[in-house]
């Protein structure tokens, strides 16, 4: 970084370093090789003093001696002829009695980042792995792996044998390499109790690499692991967590009781006094409740948010609340969101306002009448954010339409931003028959064209006024002309001059052809079955920065929000077959009720089927995979359907369409009712 | 493993900055960029920066492999632990002054990228840098030498200073050790006086200035009980809901006689730590009685009475309370009970903030704000919404725990000082009005 005046300040701090007066008091001298440190520290260029501070390396004083290396090792790169002058004082300092100065010099000599340099480092690196002092091994071993990073093709250290390979490595303080090779003598010694907490995180993560040959090594290997789930060292206990969920990948039950035993010292993070862990726990916990959604359902309380968080804490925790809501809590959890709607941050309020929005898909009454009640607020920002919600919450269930209509007529006064009058433009568009007063709040935004800025208001305007044309043309007809004819003559912007053009040739067509393009589906539950709370599978990928590269598509079944019988009927009635098979067995003669377990198991759930032994023998049932949800019939006995006289018939039905799905869902069907089938031979 | 470690001032200044690895060049100032948006995690070409903040400071750590970022913060926090339990306390004064120190600390630490060691019985080995203290010289430092020799009260009492010192100072070496019970209330009170949620943190911690020392014991209560089912004695049991252990404690006579055994290391550490849910052993501390009306057209009053509920003999320390005010509140009159509390309207934050020095427990207080709002309307009555309250309690554990005795065996040669302190802090403290 260039810095002004940087020229002088490096002249005057040479001729100080040559100074003899100063080189002979060394607490001068010392100041002033602080003052180089420092400006190099702000990103000042000293480089130009290199020569004057190799000098100062040859000292007894070690806490100079620290100072001028971490100067040589920052400029090293940048002056590869001068440092290897440097070379020799580093060199002679490996020699040194102290072993703190040796294992600083060697150290600080594997730093220099310069390309000739591993023909020097390699003889003191040798050296230092034979030293007495296990300091000096140490660095010695770090030494190994710089110089590898330097030239990934040399070879160290051949003339060394194994056993002392193994002495230098438990050194190291992390028995990798010596827990691995005990593994393959069968007997594990994990000694991961006398290490600290960084190393054992270390070793956690190294052991990520390591394949298990057996299902029963796995296990002792949890085992031994199982008591580090409970560590109070965070880290450690969510590396054995990511351990656990990657070894056990084909065993979803011990992971999920691995998720279960985590989940305390999860908790106990998102109340630690550091903000930054907290917030790290809570997205973690966020990740758990994806594949756990019924985790932490009763510790709801421990996500209200505290007066003095910070706000990127509070917007977690209110995406928490909102995904633990169940029948017990709700009324409990909607009281605390709807304090937070008063909060002194807007972004905050339309936060909580949006939450208690998505609470109200599945507990509309409560949450409407809070958000009503919001609206006697009359706080621009809250009306705004309330309306926005209104807009979603109708569209995800259409059944508040006549409860939301009806309190958007009544409402007042009307909001300020872009956002808000789009949705409030929507809303007038898409229920205008059902609000009363529509017409006449949109002859206001019609009258108050000419102050609007926005475009997009403006095009959600000319929509919303066309629809309200179609469904009651007689009190629109007026105030639609006059908007056509402003926007396509006076208007500038060329998108809604466009859209204007656009309604008005609609319009010559007639009035049956615009209802055709114009007016869509006002509502979709179907996304509902898509937003709703779907069980994933967790991956060990997750609880870790990045997202995976190459997750491998698995298919996994979840349950999902119930289906009600009539939804199952309609769809099932709509959608055609996408596969049908015989699967060749009977149907399984267990109780109606062990069916049902066994299929609920492995998330497979019944809807309907017929009691007893009647022919011909039907059940439906459903499930859900990555969004996609699944529909089938089982039949046995029917005349016409062919080949069900002995065997089962499986017919699928699917929306939306995943093949691949399909085949996933009928192998798990297939294995879980002929388990059935032995059990009750 | 760790890329760069900065320590960075607010304004964004490089205080300290150390690459572990071969990384590409400074990438500080697009970080810098970054913090004002206030996001914890960032990344930048695969390269990951991961922030704390501690004492005004940035700590900050890049990395580009996959760490958990738990191990980061963790590491970070105990970064600025170490630098402050060194250094004294923890600005950016002493980290510019002891910066030479501090590298020397984080070249021990952390190499090639490995977090090699964050004991300070093995670091102390190292170090051979002399911590500059910021403060300057006092003559309160003084004030524990007694007249003629004689045992004054003052050197009975731990001044609050005591523990704010660096560990390695040559200067003034005394044998001292601290242990404290701090607790971190969460309260949240609803509209009619009922507890609506109470959680308490609590956690001991020992801060140790002997340059050796051998183990100590500590007792706790012998009725505490922990977890929901199981009670221990007849009377007031002090029960919490969890707890766990730094791991070099030795927990052998911990289920019977409550007696935690530690090796203290030199600094600060967090022996234990505990939490109690949804249930207080004792009442709230502070009840709140409002009132809100509507005076004249444009005037709002709110009346509070606020009862402390700690034992007569304890008291809060500066007490403050915010109220949020309705929106386009412009001045405000009050009336307070006594001289020492102050009362101002914020109109940046829509609220009114009514602070108390000391509260004596058992004391009720009250206070008749009234604000004037122009264009009041009722609705705006909804608006003076949950008030929210933050104190100190010294000497004062919500859940009961108490530590009684300390013991350091064999008795140390030479005089240790040994202090115990207890302080409730209020993490959150909400009442809805």
């Amino acid at each position: 970084m260039p810095y002004l005046g940087s020229e002088e300040v490096v002249k005057e701090l040479r001729r100080a370093l040559s100074n003899p007066n100063v080189q002979a008091d060394r607490l001068r001298y010392k100041n002033y090789i602080t003052k180089v440190i420092r400006y190099m520290t702000q990103g000042l260029d000293v480089s130009a003093l290199f020569m004057d501070m190799v000098k100062a390396s040859a000292t007894v004083d070690i806490v100079q001696k620290k100072l001028v290396y971490l100067y040589m090792c920052t400029y090293a790169s940048d002056k590869p002829d001068l440092a290897l002058l440097a070379v020799n004082t580093l060199r002679k300092d490996c020699a040194d009695p102290n072993p703190m100065v040796r294992g600083l010099a060697l150290r600080n000599m594997c730093n220099f980042r310069m390309p000739g340099m591993t023909e020097y480092i390699e003889q003191p690196i040798v050296a230092g792995l034979r030293d007495k002092a296990s300091y000096v091994r140490r660095v010695a071993v770090l030494g190994c792996a710089k110089m590898h990073s330097l030239q990934p093709n040399t070879e160290i250290g051949r003339d060394i044998n194994e056993l002392e390979w193994c002495g230098l490595l438990v050194d190291l303080c992390d028995v990798f390499i010596s827990c691995l090779d005990s593994h393959s003598d069968g007997t594990h010694s994990l000694q991961m109790k006398d290490l600290d907490s960084w190393a054992q995180s270390e070793v956690l993560t190294f052991l990520l690499r390591y394949r298990p040959r057996s299902d029963d090594e796995l296990f002792d290997i949890l085992s031994l692991l199982d008591a580090f789930l409970l560590s109070s060292h965070a880290h450690v206990a969510v590396a054995t967590l990511r351990l656990f969920l990657h070894l056990a990948s084909a065993h979803p039950t011990v992971q999920a009781d691995a998720l279960l035993r985590t989940s305390a010292p999860l908790l106990a993070t998102c109340g630690a006094a550091s903000r930054e862990l907290r917030f790290a726990g809570l997205c973690h916990v966020q990740q758990v409740m994806r594949s756990q959604p019924g985790l932490f359902g009763t510790h709801y309380k421990r996500f209200f948010c505290g007066y003095s968080e910070p706000s990127y804490i509070k917007f977690r925790k209110m995406e928490i609340l909102v995904e633990l809501v169940n029948d017990e809590n709700v009324a409990l959890v909607l009281e605390e969101l709807r304090s937070y709607c008063t909060d002194v941050s807007p972004e905050l309020a339309q936060a909580a306002i949006a939450a208690i929005g998505r609470i109200a898909r599945t507990y509309s009454e409560k949450c409407l009448d809070i958000l009503t009640g919001l609206l006697g607020l009359k706080q621009d920002h809250i009306t705004s954010a309330v309306i926005q919600t209104f807009r979603d919450l109708v569209w995800f269930c259409p059944q508040s339409t006549a409860a939301v209509c009806q309190t958007v007529g009544a409402c007042v006064d009307s909001p300020q931003d872009s956002e808000g009058k789009q949705a409030l433009l929507w809303l007038l568009g898409e229920h205008g028959d059902q609000i009363s007063s529509a017409p006449y709040v949109m002859e206001g935004y019609i009258d108050g064209l000419k102050t609007e800025l926005s475009s997009a208001v403006k095009m959600e305007l000319l929509t919303a006024a066309v629809k309200m044309f179609l469904c009651r043309p007689a009190e629109t007809q007026d105030m639609l002309g006059r908007l056509l004819h402003y926007c396509i003559e006076e208007e500038s912007d060329v998108c809604v001059r466009d859209r204007a053009l656009l309604y008005y040739r609609l319009l010559q067509r007639g009035v049956e052809e615009t209802r055709k393009v114009v007016t869509g589906p006002k509502s979709d539950p179907s996304m509902s079955v898509l937003t709703g709370r779907q069980e994933e599978p967790i991956s060990d990928t997750d609880v870790t920065l990045s997202s995976p590269d190459d997750a491998e598509e698995e298919i996994s079944l979840s349950l999902g929000p119930p289906l009600s019988h009539e939804t199952f009927e309609k769809m099932w009635l709509d959608l055609e077959t996408l596969h049908r098979q015989t699967l060749g067995f009977p149907r399984p003669r267990a109780a109606p009720d062990t069916l049902q377990a066994a299929l609920q198991l492995v998330k497979i759930q019944t809807l309907a089927f017929t009691p007893g032994d009647t022919v011909p023998w039907k059940a439906y049932i459903y499930t859900r995979s990555t969004e996609t949800l699944i529909l089938a019939e089982l039949l046995q006995g029917d005349q016409q359907a062919p080949g069900s006289d002995e065997s089962l018939v499986v017919s699928v039905k699917q929306q939306p369409v995943n093949q691949h799905a399909i085949r996933g869902f009928v192998s798990v069907l297939k294995s879980v009712l002929q388990t059935l089938n032995v059990d009750t031979l | 493993m760790i890329s760069q470690i900065f320590i960075l001032s607010s304004k964004g200044d490089h205080l300290i900055y150390k690459d572990c690895i071969l990384t590409t060049g400074l990438l500080v100032a697009l970080f810098c960029l970054c913090l004002y948006l206030l996001i914890l995690l960032q990344s930048h070409k695969g390269l990951h920066f991961i922030h704390v903040r501690q004492g005004g400071l940035y700590w900050v750590a890049s990395t580009k492999t996959n760490p958990s970022p738990f191990t980061i913060i963790e590491f970070l926090n105990r970064l600025a632990a170490l630098t402050k339990d060194y250094c004294g306390s923890l600005s950016e004064k002493s980290v510019r002054m002891n910066f030479a120190l501090i590298y020397e600390l984080l070249d021990e630490m952390v190499d090639f990228g490995y977090i090699q060691t964050t004991s300070t019985d093995i670091l102390k080995n190292f170090i051979q840098t002399e911590a500059v203290s910021s403060k300057p010289f006092s003559l309160f430092d003084l004030s524990n030498v007694g007249l003629f020799g004689a045992e004054t009260q003052q050197s009975k009492v731990a001044p609050s200073v005591a523990a704010s010192r660096p560990i390695m100072s040559s200067r003034g070496e005394q044998n001292e050790i601290f242990v404290d019970v701090i607790e971190r209330l969460s309260v949240v009170i609803g509209s009619k006086g009922v507890l609506m949620k109470a959680d308490i943190q609590g956690e001991i911690r020992i801060k140790c200035f002997l340059p050796t020392c051998s183990e100590m014991r500590i007792g706790l209560n012998e009725e505490l009980s922990i977890g929901k089912s199981q009670l221990k004695g007849y009377s007031s049991a002090v029960r919490v809901d969890e707890c766990r252990f730094h791991q070099a404690v030795k927990l052998d006579e911990f289920d019977t006689f409550r007696i935690l055994k530690v090796c203290p290391s030199q600094g600060e550490q967090t022996v234990m730590q505990y939490q109690l849910c949804d249930e207080l052993p004792c009442a709230p501390p502070f009840q709140l009685f409002p009132s809100v009306e509507k005076d004249y057209v444009n005037r709002v009053l709110i009346f509070l009475k606020l009862r402390c509920d700690l034992p007569p003999k304890s008291t809060a320390l500066n007490v403050s309370i915010t109220v949020p005010v309705p929106k386009g509140s412009t001045s405000m009159s009050q009336e307070l009970s006594s001289p020492d509390q102050t009362a101002e309207l914020q109109p940046k934050n829509k609220a009114l903030l009514w602070e108390i020095p000391r509260f004596p427990g058992g004391a009720q207080l009250s206070a008749l704000f009234k604000v004037d709002v122009p264009g009041l309307s009722s609705a705006s009555l909804l608006e003076v919404g949950p008030v929210s309250m933050s104190f100190e309690l010294p000497k004062q554990t919500c859940t009961g725990l108490q530590i009684r005795f300390l013991r350091l065996s064999p008795t140390q040669t030479g005089l240790s000082q040994r202090w115990v302190r207890y302080v409730t802090h209020s993490d959150s403290y909400t009442i809805r009005i």
